[in-house]
């Protein structure tokens, strides 16, 4: 279990101050100007010493992306905060910008400077009044301050933070449709080649990167790589904020060391599962897109990147979804096919057709008026979906559905006999 | 499901006229200033959102037209960006634009209900303005509050930890133009574990 003193999140639930004179007193933008001055490649080989790995879903290291920045690209570099969280079962990044905007703003200057970037936008979902409006206060406080603007922290590295706020796109959340979307257009995600980091918005060299990723940074570098890869496992290091939702008693988020058990981090802080762990049905891990995992996994499973995919899901946000046995499992899942319908951007055709099609299949599963066979249909469409299209969308409504039938295609059957009976009858 | 923000359609009143306010036209510069030179287009989101906010909460074809105006942008480039991002209705809403998350961890926390719940005390079907022009009741999807489910957002706000009850005081108090509190309707500090808790 994380010890209190190794926690990154302070305030992750708002009890104590979030202006600047609250940050001051957790330890933000003490000695900013000291890490600056260390150099960007100092920076940049800490953070892949820590061995941190991008907390937005992809789990991609967070070193190696920012390495990726051209040194002197003769254009403007940007750094792009992605706040677009709206992976169902996630709110980790909210508590952050509405509690602890600090940290992030904090993070935003070295992870600039480390990119050689003079500018940052951080696009929020539309959605996220309060969080706006308080990351907004921040921003307009740290520049009165002189910690960001004309030269930030007094390092003679200019450095400006816009908030952008977006409009509701589940889409937007994937890294170059977010810059599309940036740049006032729909936002359909772009072809890659070429990466963002050659060009990315406005074509200028940009990283796009997770708000927890970011929020992390600065303590990473203060308490130093060993301390972080301390905690956790080789290769999935550190500590990482767990939402936790479903049935559960107390639904919250918490920071914990990555590689806890999932019983141990369901039981010790979110209350343990309504009605008992022996009630568990299965729990979502990592967020919708990861496929779920039946209880027997449940039991045993450690909650990071590498254990996590062993089981064939993944730890994706880290939002953890329970259900007890009171859940239709079908009809949580064809849920998750309905949003992928509505989130589906249309410009990929196995996407756009097939999210609609999986959801009315889907639906029709939930009542069982389909034959055995579509089972095997449905799973065929999701192969052809799956790794065809521009963006990871279409995967990540492919895998809910075969978690589903990995795990439960005994219950689905069982709902197809037992409407074929019914109607004979 | 129908939806004002998830139309094609632009509504059209013969007769409206938009034009930016003082203040918004002020605040339109200032947020036009954000992004680099010859790069306006990028204010497009928020030059909307300014303008459904001047517009009670929906966005006319003069307001569309006002914004391609503004930033020196076609009008189909202003109306393809309105139409994706749901945020932005096309027809007008309600006083109290609700919309209740529909997806698995509201839903398992028992949003369905509160559909119900919200159907009868506005007396109207979902994505219709009621007939006293209170409310304009959508199901939308997840809105990232999932530790704090069931929730919904009315206008620019978050009401979490909802249940069947407090929701129905809560429509009630709007309706009768009461005050609300906002956030957890069961005093919990945020995403706390500790759900009797008052900070």
């Amino acid at each position: 279990m994380l010890r209190e003193e190794d926690k990154i999140f302070k305030n992750l639930y708002g009890f104590d101050d979030w202006s600047l004179t609250g940050a001051k007193n957790r330890g933000i933008w003490s000695n900013t100007k000291e890490i600056i001055d260390k150099g960007s490649d100092f920076i940049v080989e800490e953070i892949k010493n820590s061995q941190l790995r991008g907390r937005g879903g992809a789990g991609f290291p967070a070193g190696l992306k920012w390495s990726f920045m051209p040194k002197d690209s003769g254009k403007p570099h940007y750094l792009v905060v992605n706040a677009d969280e709206s992976e169902p079962g996630t709110c980790k990044d909210r508590e952050i910008m509405r509690n602890d905007p600090h940290l992030l703003l904090e993070g935003c200057l070295i992870a600039g400077f480390a990119m050689h970037a003079n500018a940052c936008y951080i696009y929020i979902r539309g959605e996220y009044y309060t969080e706006a409006s308080n990351l907004q206060k921040a921003i307009d406080e740290a520049y009165e301050n002189n910690l960001i603007g004309k030269n930030a922290c007094g390092t003679n590295w200019n450095y400006d933070i816009y908030l952008h706020r977006g409009a509701g796109a589940y889409i937007c959340g994937e890294e170059t449709a977010l810059l599309e979307s940036l740049e006032g257009k729909k936002g359909q995600p772009r072809l890659k080649p070429p990466f963002p980091a050659g060009a990315g918005l406005y074509g200028c060299p940009t990283t796009v990167t997770n708000v927890e990723t970011i929020a992390v940074a600065p303590t990473i570098i203060r308490r130093g790589a060993a301390w972080f890869s301390s905690l956790g496992r080789e290769n999935n290091t550190g500590s990482k904020i767990f939402s936790i939702s479903g049935h559960v008693n107390n639904p919250c988020n918490v920071e914990e060391e990555m590689g806890i058990g999932l019983k141990e981090l369901i039981e010790k802080h979110a209350g343990g599962v309504i009605g008992g762990w022996d009630n568990l049905l299965a729990v979502i891990p990592g967020g919708a897109s990861v496929p779920l995992l039946p209880k027997s996994i449940c039991d045993t499973v450690k909650m990071d990147f590498d254990s996590l995919k062993e089981v064939q899901s993944g730890l994706g946000t880290a939002a953890v979804i329970v259900m007890n046995k009171s859940t239709d499992i079908v009809d949580a899942i064809c849920r998750l096919s309905h949003f992928y319908k509505h989130e589906s951007c249309g410009q990929c055709t196995p996407c756009r057709e097939g999210t609609g099609w999986m959801f009315r299949m889907m639906e029709k599963m939930v009542k069982g008026s389909v034959q055995v066979n579509d089972i095997d249909k449905l799973l065929d469409v999701t192969k052809q979906i799956e790794g065809h299209t521009i963006c990871a969308l279409g995967d990540a409504a492919a895998w809910p559905i075969q978690g589903l039938m990995r795990h439960f295609r005994p219950e689905v059957e069982r709902r197809i006999k037992e409407y074929q009976l019914g109607e004979v009858a | 499901m129908k939806h004002p923000g998830m139309i094609n359609k632009v509504y059209n009143v013969s007769d409206e006229i938009f034009n930016w306010s003082q203040d918004n036209f002020k605040r339109a510069a200032d947020i036009i200033k954000k992004y680099p030179d010859s790069r306006q287009q990028s204010a497009v989101i928020p030059l909307l959102d300014l303008a459904q906010r001047q517009n009670s909460g929906w966005l006319s074809k003069t307001a569309i037209e006002k914004v391609a105006e503004t930033l020196s942008m076609s009008y189909i480039r202003v109306l393809e960006v309105a139409t994706f991002y749901s945020m932005f209705n096309l027809e007008p809403v309600g006083e109290n634009f609700v919309q209740i998350c529909r997806t698995t961890p509201c839903w398992l926390r028992g949003s369905d209900k509160l559909v119900e719940v919200a159907k009868e005390v506005s007396n109207t079907k979902l994505g219709e303005i009621s007939d006293d022009k209170k409310f304009t009741i959508v199901e939308v999807e997840c809105l990232g509050a999932c530790c704090n489910a069931p929730m919904v957002q009315i206008n620019d706000d978050y009401y979490e930890d909802l249940d069947e009850v407090s929701f129905k005081k809560l429509l009630t108090n709007l309706k009768q133009s009461k005050e609300t509190i906002k956030g957890s309707q069961i005093g919990r500090q945020t995403s706390h574990p500790q759900r009797e808790k008052n900070a």
